[in-house]
């Protein structure tokens, strides 16, 4: 049974502390997690997804969501889990600036693992090099409610990496079970990333969308 | 880019200085003492400015600023503990009057003690307390809660000085002698903890004797596992996972049955048997998974040290670890020889070397002169190496341990360091510096028992020497077994 189920594998990437551990639960298990430790070298959760939910082409796939812990000291050996990649989360703390300006170095250093060895420490975002790779990206900003007690006003941000590379964008609290309720929009938005991952994935051979499928089918 | 700053920062106010001294001004105590009060505060401001780029490019390079307040004190600490090197200088290098030098140390002193035990400790234990969940949020509570604690700091600290031989039974019970001397008993402490265990590993992490030889295939060897261990990992979850759905279907299924659906789940137990036992193994393989992504962390690292000892700079390096590390040895042999012989070093190493100079190789010069600037040169080196020393030390373990959660505590508790590090290196700094200009430390920090601050160095560097060598052998044999 399970080898009849295909498998899409999704990076999870961000600063040490931003909460990818739990939402990696939160995702997956529908629970939040009491305070997990730092995250050492890379933890895999799986989920089970219904591509195309309600309708004909409704198919069961595996989610690998590979969640890398963060910490800058083991920079030089988290590349061998870069490859291959086929969707990419970038969580962000929203309680920290840093953490948002920090996933471009993220999204640098996960599309540029071929050459990490020859670029050293430097990453820079190149948004021309990732139109090439058309890997979909999803950026997810935790900790929602302690943001809110900080920041009162709505603070306008320079522009935001999801702006840049046409990615969706969800702010969530990652110990509230409830914020990825299914028929939520964070919920909606969260399927359809997961949608998007599986079409490159797998259709991106053929040409058109799923609607020539339909209509070949019918 | 912080050499940079550090550099215009010292070298401004000395610029100053001199041509302050150049030019001819009228004897006229106030108007001078106006001037020398005008040079101080320029050289605050500038190393107020340098602690400030410090902190934010720096330290809190990961991390926004929520309390400005913390930025604040620690530009603040960083200012008034350069403030007291800048009048070493001064004093070596005779710039401004001695009176005005005296009362700039006098208040610079006072302004450091008041930081180190007032201001800090207070934002220290009121952050803790607003970090802590089971105190509430009124701004009140946590006041009186945050001056209970710092009490409690006051208590201890000054205990810490019972044991110890600090002062003379002529000063008052809360001058300023007590309080510098049980500050200079911590700094004192972490100095030689620091420099004992700086020492040890300096010659361990430069020479290339001690580099552990890594080939390609051993590295490719432990990634295969680790991705092989990944793998089982995943197999193992996506059997729990579709064992879930299983179970949940034929719950779903079984719903309408009433007692026959009862005992149909009863008998089908098989599933979540299964899961439990994959639960089991699969902490077992995140673990290995956990200890084989360390080993190749070790791996590359050692890796990039044979890179880097091929380069230019790995080899200078290299040769300067072996004059440190001859450095090294010889000030544990002294070290334990002044502890053993009880003997503490009356003639400073500018007069010991003028001496020899003179007497034995009989080389003629204009000893006061000369005097005076291989002090200033030797007392500069030691003041800028021990603040970037400290600078680099306090960076990397910041780095190790902060989170967002802590970082405005760990970022005070790092200021309070390095206050606390200063102060005691300009007490011990006296014994590097000849006769004439040791007399203004003496009288501004009062009658210290400076032989003890010596003593008491020694013993602690001799111990965190020994036990780093001890510790850094086990770690060398233990990484190096783990590869066979």
């Amino acid at each position: 049974m399970m080898s009849s189920v295909e498998k899409v594998k999704i990076l999870v990437v961000g600063d040490s502390g931003v909460g990818k551990t739990s939402l990696v639960q939160l995702i997956c298990h529908n629970e939040p997690t009491s305070n997990p430790g730092w995250t050492i070298g890379c933890s895999v959760e799986v989920k089970l997804h219904e591509y195309k939910a309600g309708t004909p082409a409704e198919k069961t796939y595996f989610l690998e969501l590979w969640d890398v812990g963060g910490s800058t000291s083991h920079t030089n050996s988290r590349s061998i889990f870069y490859n291959p990649v086929h969707g990419v989360i970038l969580v962000h703390d929203q309680t920290n600036r840093k953490s948002h300006q920090n996933l471009r170095k993220w999204l640098a250093e996960v599309l540029n693992k071929d050459n990490m060895k020859l670029l050293g420490n430097g990453y820079e975002f190149d948004p021309e090099q990732f139109a090439g790779s058309q890997v979909p990206i999803l950026v997810i900003g935790t900790k929602l409610d302690l943001a809110e007690s900080i920041r009162e006003k709505g603070v306008s941000r320079s522009s935001s990496i999801a702006e840049e590379c046409g990615a969706d964008e969800i702010n969530l609290d990652c110990q509230q079970v409830k914020s990825l309720a299914p028929g939520s929009t964070n919920a909606v938005k969260l399927s359809r990333f997961f949608d998007k991952v599986i079409e490159k994935r797998f259709n991106s051979g053929r040409e058109g969308n799923w609607c020539s499928d339909w209509l070949r089918m019918s | 880019m912080t050499r940079v700053l550090f550099v215009s920062t010292s070298t401004g106010p000395l610029f100053f200085a001199f041509v302050k001294n150049k030019i001819n001004l009228q004897k006229w105590d106030k108007m001078s003492f106006l001037v020398d009060s005008c040079i101080m505060f320029f050289s605050q401001v500038l190393f107020f400015g340098g602690g400030w780029v410090f902190f934010l490019k720096q330290l809190f390079r990961d991390y926004e600023v929520h309390h400005s307040v913390v930025l604040l004190v620690f530009s603040v600490t960083f200012s008034v503990s350069c403030n007291m090197f800048e009048l070493i200088i001064f004093e070596i290098l005779g710039i401004m009057d001695t009176s005005s030098r005296y009362f700039h140390w006098k208040l610079g002193l006072f302004a450091i003690l008041f930081v180190l035990i007032v201001v800090l400790p207070f934002y220290i234990a009121y952050f803790i307390i607003g970090n802590l969940r089971f105190v509430p949020r009124k701004k009140f509570i946590q006041g009186i809660l945050t001056f209970v604690a710092w009490c409690v700091f006051m208590y201890f600290f000054w205990k810490i000085g019972d044991p110890f031989p600090i002062t003379s039974p002529k000063h008052g019970i809360f001058s300023m002698e007590q309080c510098i001397g049980r500050v200079g008993v911590i700094g004192v402490t972490l100095m030689a903890l620091l420099s004992g265990f700086g020492a040890v590993n300096y010659p361990y992490t430069s020479m290339f004797y001690f580099i552990r030889h890594v080939t390609d295939s051993e590295i490719q060897g432990i990634e295969k596992r680790l991705m092989q261990t990944m793998d089982m990992l995943i197999n193992k979850k996506k059997r729990i996972c579709l064992a879930k759905r299983e179970s949940l279907r034929q719950a779903s299924q079984n719903i309408g049955g009433g007692i026959w659906g009862m005992l149909k789940t009863v008998t089908s137990g098989g599933p979540s048997e299964n899961i439990s036992l994959l639960k089991q193994e699969n902490s077992a393989l995140e673990e290995l998974s956990r200890q084989l992504f360390l080993e190749m962390v070790d791996l590359n690292n050692a890796q990039e040290r044979i890179e880097y000892s091929k380069t230019f700079k790995g080899k200078y390096f290299n040769f300067l670890g072996y004059f440190f590390s001859i450095y090294c040895v010889w000030k544990i042999f002294i070290s334990t020889i002044n502890i053993i012989f009880d003997r503490v070093g009356r003639v400073d190493p500018v007069t010991r070397g003028i001496e020899i100079a003179v007497n034995y190789l009989g080389i003629q010069f204009d000893v006061k002169f000369w005097s005076q600037q291989i002090s200033f040169l030797l007392i500069g080196i030691i003041i800028v190496t021990s603040i970037r020393g400290l600078l680099i030390t306090l960076t990397r373990f910041f780095y190790a341990i902060a989170s967002s959660k802590s970082s405005n505590i760990i970022v005070l508790c790092l200021a309070q360091i390095m206050g606390m590090y200063f102060v005691s290196s300009v007490l011990l700094m006296r014994m590097n510096m000849p006769l004439e200009y040791r007399s203004i430390i003496t009288e501004v920090l009062g009658e210290l028992q400076f032989n003890f601050y010596h003593r008491w160095f020694d013993v602690i560097f001799l111990v965190s020497a020994l036990s780093s060598i001890g510790f850094l052998y086990i770690a060398h044999k233990q990484a190096a077994s783990s590869i066979d």
